[in-house]
This record gives structure tokens, C-alpha cells and sequence, in this order.
């Protein structure tokens, strides 16, 4: 079980700066991913479709 | 002349035609090595035990600004297109450009570093084991060069890019270069290690140059 | 005989691999991934930071191995992952292996520096500061510094197959300069710091050590594979939406 002690500073530091580094990680692959999606949706709504596809 | 020595010759004809180059460059490695007091102040002894390291790192930038010019004229003027489909394979042309480069940026910084050396407030010994360290030690850095240059050769703006790839490869370069002339104990370990690199590097520099040069005209 | 019977039959590796089959088998991996990620980082996090004993020597501040040592790790695995896929780009002309490239630079660049600032934050208590010109750390700043010039590397060019074969020309070199790199500032270490403080991961590491750093080991590199794998198909769909519009552009008014 973690005490307290003086270095629960770094240790308090150390996990909140991963985490919010790794959430914004997160984030930031999604975001794109979410804005590729986007991309394409309209791409489809103008009716333009891969060759492929159509 | 066979086509590798014609190689060589054409970049040392170029660049004494071209002028200023060489010129420029002594002048930059020297300013630099004298601008460094200023920043650090004139103290005989902090100087003399900084200075093999003021001299890596002028010599190190020295070599990075030179890089653009390696390719960046051949492949604007389309000498580039030739020497790929030539007779004499592209990685032996690399070679003749890393030959040449050398010639005209690491003998340059040699003949001037004793200019250095007393700027510095080296002693003459120090001064020697520099010139050596600088003699085994530049090839390896104008092979990484010439590799960070050949990568970088068809992005417009690939000149500030190719410092920035090269950085990191020079590093053990300078920490055994540093060692040569610095190190108390460790100088003979840090000569083999610095000659090695070198031997490795120039030998490995132009297959992997000639590759990036050849992927980046596809 | 008709061509599609002389040509070879695929391994699992080549069907996998198929761009047109890794959109399809990824999307259903996703979810079950993450889920997967969140309850090894939970059950993880648990462990680091609640079902644990302090260490011994280290006190509490080893529980901040439980977040360094992953990405340390991390950042050398995804460095290896970008060495293969370069690897596939040049030599077996994988349509897959720039995007993977591509994918895992900006994860790795982030895992390492990561472990530049855990290992900063895990110095400054244990050793008194936040930064030593040690082997260990200098050499990760370096790999941090390669994995960002690769990125600006990526980013210069206008082309991503070309580009995709440039990188993995310099991600080859870095690869060979960095065990060189490695071992030359161990032994500028051993030159210039008699006094080796510098047992990072040395001590002998009891079970109930082992269990948090691997549980979180595992729940990261799962993290790594979940990102990798998102960002590669955001890549793919990139790429496609650029052909569309490039379709739209030279179609008639």
C-alpha cells in the first residue's frame, strides 16, 4: 500500500504527467482517425465513390 | 584518368571555380572557435580544458553547413539523372563526392585548427593529439554527412533537415574524438574506436547514400 | 491454365498482411483490444500503486518504475517495429510496411519521452537530480532525437510512398548507429563518473516487484498495439480520401 512520504511528490507527478501525456496520445490518434472518417463521409456525400465501390 | 579520379577532379574544379566556398567555410570553423570565449569568458585554464571540444563542435558544424552543396547543384542541373544511369556506379560516384568533400571541408579545418589551438590556449601537445583526432575522426563525419545530404537531396527545404538527421548519427564521433585529445586514460581506446568508425562509416556511406539518392527520384 | 491458378497461394502472413484484408480483420480487433488495455492498465495500476510493498532501498519511488521502465522499454520496441516494417519497405516492397512506419514514429517518439520525464522524475528523488549525463539516459535522449527527425523527416516530403522509402533508408542507418551510440556514451560515462549510481534496473528485482511492472509492461505494449494498429488504417483512409479528392478535382464541372 503506498504511505505518504516526502517523495509522493514525484511519484504524484510522475503518473499524472504519463497519464495525461498517454491520454492525450489517445486523443490524438482518435482525433485523427475521426477526422479522416469525416473526410471520406463527405467525399461520399458529393458522390464521389472509389471505382471499386461503385 | 579513370571515371572515379574524374569524379573527384570535377568536385575540387567546381569548388575552386565556384570560389568562396572553402574560404568560407575555414572562416566559419575559425569564428566560431573564437566566438566561443566570449560566451564563456577569456580564463586561460576553462578555455584549454574546453577546447578539444570547442574544436570538435566548430569542426562538426563546419562540415554541416557544407552539406547542401553536395548534391543540391547536381540534382538542379541534372547531373544527378546522369551519373544514376552512367557507366560507373552510382555508389563510386558517392564516393568520389565523399572523397572530394573531404578534401575541401576536413583538410581546410586541419590546416586551420592550429589557428584554433592558440585561441584556445592549447598546448602544443594537445594541439597535436587534435589534429590527429581530427585527421581519423572527420571521415566518419563527412560519410554521415554525405548520407543526411543524399536523403535530403529532393525535399525543397531538405537543408534544414539534413543538420538535424546527421546530429545524432556524429555523436559517437564526438565523444571519441573528444576522448582522443582529452582523456587522460582512455586516449588509445578512443583512437581505435575513432578509426574504426571512420573505416566503417566511409566504407558503408556510399552504398546507403546511393540508395537514398536513387529512392529519392523515383 | 488461367493466371489465378499459377500464382502462388497465399501464407496466413501474405493474407493478413493484404491491405484490402487488414482494413477488414482490424476494425473487429479494436475493440476487444481496448478493452483488453483498460483492465491491464487498471489491474495495473491497482498493483503499482496499492498492492505493493515499497522497495527496500528505493523506498516508495520504485513505484515510479512501474510507469518508466514500460516506455523505456516501449521506446525501443516501437524503434524495432519501425526497423522491420523499413525493412519491408525496401526489400520486399510491402504495400503495409510505410504506413506501419509511418504509424509508429510519433508513438515511439512520445513513449520515449515519456521515459526521458518518468526517468527524470524517478532520478531526482532516488539520486538527488532530475537530469545525469548517464548511459541509459543519454542514449534514450539520442533515440529521442532520431525518432524526431524521422517524424520531420516524414512530414517534408509531399509523396508518402517515396517518402516511406527514404525513412526507412534512415531508419536502417539509425538502427546500426544505435548500439554504436550506445556503447560510446557508456564508455564516455565510464571516463567522466567513477561514481556508478546508476543501477536503474539493476537491482535484483523480488516477485512482488515483478507482477506491477509487468502487468503494466504488457498493458502498455497492448496500448502501443491498439494506437499502431488505429493509426495505420487512419493512414490508409487518409490516403484514400486523397485519391477521392483528387478524382473529384479532375472530374468535369
Amino acid at each position: 500500500m503506498i504511505t505518504g512520504s516526502a517523495e509522493t511528490v514525484f511519484i504524484v507527478w510522475a503518473y499524472a504527467g504519463v497519464g495525461l501525456v498517454t491520454l492525450a496520445l489517445i486523443g490524438a490518434v482518435w482525433l485523427a482517425a475521426r477526422r479522416v472518417r469525416r473526410r471520406l463521409a463527405a467525399l461520399e456525400a458529393q458522390g464521389i465513390r472509389r471505382r471499386s465501390a461503385a | 584518368m579513370n571515371a572515379f579520379a574524374a569524379i573527384v577532379a570535377r568536385e575540387l574544379k567546381l569548388a575552386a571555380r565556384g570560389g568562396a566556398d572553402t574560404l568560407t567555410l575555414v572562416l566559419f570553423f575559425v569564428m566560431v572557435g573564437a566566438v566561443v570565449p566570449f560566451a564563456i569568458g577569456p580564463d586561460r585554464t576553462t578555455l584549454a580544458r574546453l577546447a578539444p571540444g570547442i574544436v570538435w563542435i566548430a569542426a562538426f558544424l563546419a562540415m554541416l553547413l557544407g552539406l547542401d552543396r553536395l548534391f543540391r547543384a547536381d540534382e538542379d542541373d541534372g547531373t544527378l539523372l546522369l551519373l544514376r544511369e552512367a557507366r560507373l556506379p552510382l555508389e563510386m560516384s558517392v564516393a568520389g563526392k565523399l572523397v572530394a568533400h573531404w578534401l575541401l571541408t576536413a583538410l581546410p579545418v586541419l590546416a586551420a585548427s592550429p589557428l584554433l589551438a592558440v585561441l584556445l590556449a592549447m598546448d602544443t601537445a594537445s594541439w597535436g593529439r587534435t589534429a590527429l583526432a581530427l585527421l581519423l575522426g572527420t571521415p566518419a563525419l563527412t560519410a554521415f554527412g554525405v548520407i543526411g545530404a543524399a536523403v535530403t537531396v529532393s525535399l525543397r527545404r531538405g537543408g534544414l533537415l539534413a543538420p538535424v538527421l546527421v546530429l545524432p548519427l556524429c555523436i559517437p564521433v564526438l565523444i571519441f574524438g573528444v576522448a582522443m585529445v582529452a582523456a587522460p586514460g582512455g586516449s588509445g581506446a578512443a583512437l581505435l574506436f575513432l578509426s574504426a568508425l571512420s573505416l566503417v562509416s566511409v566504407a558503408f556511406c556510399p552504398f546507403a547514400a546511393a540508395l537514398a539518392l536513387r529512392l529519392g527520384s523515383e | 491454365m488461367t493466371i489465378d491458378s499459377a500464382a502462388p497461394k497465399p501464407n496466413w502472413f501474405s493474407r493478413l498482411a493484404h491491405p484490402g484484408n487488414f482494413m477488414g480483420w482490424s476494425r473487429p480487433v479494436l475493440w476487444p483490444l481496448g478493452i483488453a488495455t483498460a483492465l491491464l492498465f487498471g489491474l495495473g495500476l491497482w498493483f503499482a500503486l496499492f498492492n505493493s510493498p515499497a522497495d527496500y532501498q528505493m523506498g516508495e519511488t520504485v513505484r515510479i518504475m512501474y510507469v518508466h521502465v514500460p516506455n523505456a522499454w516501449l521506446s525501443q520496441f516501437v524503434y524495432g517495429a519501425m526497423f522491420v516494417a523499413a525493412l519491408g519497405t525496401l526489400v520486399w516492397r510491402h504495400p503495409l510496411a510505410d504506413v506501419a512506419q509511418k504509424a509508429a514514429a510519433p508513438l515511439g517518439a512520445t513513449f520515449t519521452a515519456l521515459a526521458l520525464f518518468s526517468g527524470a522524475l524517478w532520478g531526482r528523488p532516488t539520486w538527488g537530480t532530475f537530469w545525469e549525463w548517464d548511459g541509459r539516459m543519454t542514449s534514450t535522449l539520442v533515440l529521442l532525437f532520431i525518432y524526431l527527425g524521422i517524424i520531420a523527416l516524414w512530414r517534408a516530403f509531399d509523396d508518402p510512398l517515396r517518402a516511406g522509402r527514404i525513412v526507412a533508408v534512415v531508419t536502417l542507418v539509425g538502427a546500426l548507429d544505435i548500439p554504436v551510440i550506445k556503447l560510446s556514451v557508456d564508455w564516455w560515462n565510464t571516463l567522466h563518473q567513477p561514481e556508478s549510481i546508476l543501477t536503474a534496473s539493476g537491482p535484483k528485482m523480488p516477485g512482488s516487484i515483478l507482477t506491477p511492472l509487468f502487468v503494466m509492461m504488457a498493458a502498455f505494449t497492448l496500448l502501443f498495439l491498439l494506437l499502431q494498429l488505429v493509426s495505420m488504417r487512419t493512414e490508409i483512409l487518409k490516403r484514400r480520401a486523397e485519391t477521392l479528392s483528387r478524382q473529384a478535382a479532375a472530374r468535369p464541372a
